[in-house]
């Protein structure tokens, strides 16, 4: 993880080095099975999730516990959006959005962890589930709804002349959302995590450390608040995209 | 994953050094690895959400709700009980208040009646006293003014027998009888 370092009498920052694949066992090739440090820090949020929700809610307690009121918080707000956005005919995908969010929400805290690896920083993971949101919503639009789907796209409500440029707009822009999804989260994480980095490089620097930890610090203050923003931003534009295919009508 | 791509791994994403080249985001011979366990990571957890964690939270979330609305309205109808036991109360409190009420007067007209007769006796024993009073006074009176005419009498005569003169008895009667009277 060494990022840092003198080499030819200056600073070289390696900020990206972090997002590196390694496998988890020997020096070998990666392929696509190979359990990695992917995988690990996957697992270990896979591992978080279960502790918080499943064991955390074994006392199935009217009056809860600590973890139990946790859960049950995340639970509840997770509902409410859902509930809000997509109406109550969106409730039924509840669990799929769930997934999302808890996913997204432990592998950005879990990757603020000092020497841990951020999958949500990787685009491939990010694109995943960006373009599965995306292909989920577009089928269940068109199973829905069949080709009054296509009403998403032709503003009824517009000037005739205007209608088919806005069309063309709107299909630009609905094929956009899939990449603007997956982008925007794993850009943030990654800038986030990169910039920590190069104030870490700064910091061997005796004469700018002071400034370089306080600007370590200052910006993961920022991280831990982009990490909950974008897990919430990411869920409730899935919920939006959500509410568009179920109710395609302006 | 072919050999070849084993072999260019090494090559295209991370230099000698175990440096990354470009960004580590954009290699493509790592994507396959993270989309697997990606999308393997995902099923796992909506498993665990779907089957296990949300029913039990819902379930745990709706009895809490059933709970609490099932309390509320027994805490409504102890509060009726309440209101209702506060009537009771007060109008138990009214009704001693009257009885209370009742005793008193009926306690004082007895009184008054006891007193009433009380009172008529001592009138009658004070009336009675007075008239054996004036009586006995009338007697005392009487034989007082018998002594007063004996005396006046005797000594009358015994005046007049000093003048010298000799007392008709029957004059000197009839004149203390007429002064005694004046």
């Amino acid at each position: 993880m060494a990022t840092e370092g003198k080499e030819d009498g200056g600073l070289v920052f390696h900020p990206l080095d972090q997002f590196i694949v390694k496998p988890l066992f020997g020096d070998g090739p990666v392929a696509w099975y190979t359990p990695t440090n992917v995988t690990l820090w996957m697992g270990i949020g896979l591992l978080c999730i279960i502790l918080l929700f499943v064991v955390g809610s074994r006392g199935r307690a009217i009056v809860p516990t600590r973890v139990q009121s946790i859960g049950e918080l995340i639970y509840g707000f997770i509902y409410k959006m859902v509930e809000d956005v997509t109406g109550k005919d969106g409730v039924k995908y509840f669990p799929y959005i769930m997934t999302l969010f808890v996913f997204i929400l432990f592998a950005n805290y879990l990757a603020l962890l000092p020497m841990s690896y951020s999958p949500t920083s990787m685009i491939a993971v990010t694109a995943v589930l960006g373009f599965g949101v995306f292909i989920a919503v577009t089928i269940l639009g068109f199973v829905k709804n069949g080709a009054a789907f296509l009403g998403l796209f032709w503003m009824s409500d517009a000037p005739a002349i205007l209608r088919p440029i806005i069309a063309v707009i709107e299909v630009i822009s609905y094929f956009v959302r899939p990449v603007s999804h997956s982008i925007r989260l794993a850009g943030n994480i990654m800038a986030g995590h990169a910039v920590i980095k190069v104030f870490a490089g700064f910091a061997a620097l005796t004469l700018v450390s002071p400034v370089a930890i306080l600007g370590i610090t200052a910006i993961y203050g920022l991280e831990v608040l982009v990490a909950g923003i974008q897990a919430y931003v990411f869920t409730i534009l899935t919920c939006v995209y959500l509410k568009d295919a179920l109710h395609p009508s302006h | 994953m072919a050999t070849e791509t084993i072999d260019a791994t090494v090559g295209a994403c991370v230099d000698a050094g175990g440096y990354a080249l470009g960004m580590p985001q954009l290699c493509a011979d790592w994507i396959p690895n993270q989309v697997f366990w990606l999308i393997l990571c995902l099923i796992a957890i909506y498993f665990v959400m779907s089957r296990i964690a949300l029913p039990r939270i819902g379930a745990v979330l709706a009895e809490r709700s059933g709970t609490i609305t099932n309390d509320l309205a027994a805490a409504e109808e102890l509060k009726q009980k309440a209101v209702e036991a506060e009537d009771a109360y007060n109008k138990a409190l009214a009704d001693a208040r009257a009885e209370a009420g009742r005793i008193v007067a009926e306690a004082k007209a007895e009184i008054q009646t006891q007193l009433d007769a009380e009172m008529a006796k001592a009138d009658k024993k004070i009336m009675e006293k007075t008239a054996e009073s004036e009586k006995a006074i009338a007697e005392i009176r009487a034989s007082a003014k018998e002594s007063v005419k004996t005396v006046a009498k005797d000594a009358a005569k015994e005046i007049v027998a000093a003048m010298g003169g000799k007392a008709d008895a029957k004059s000197i009667t009839s004149a203390v009888t007429a002064r005694m009277k004046g």
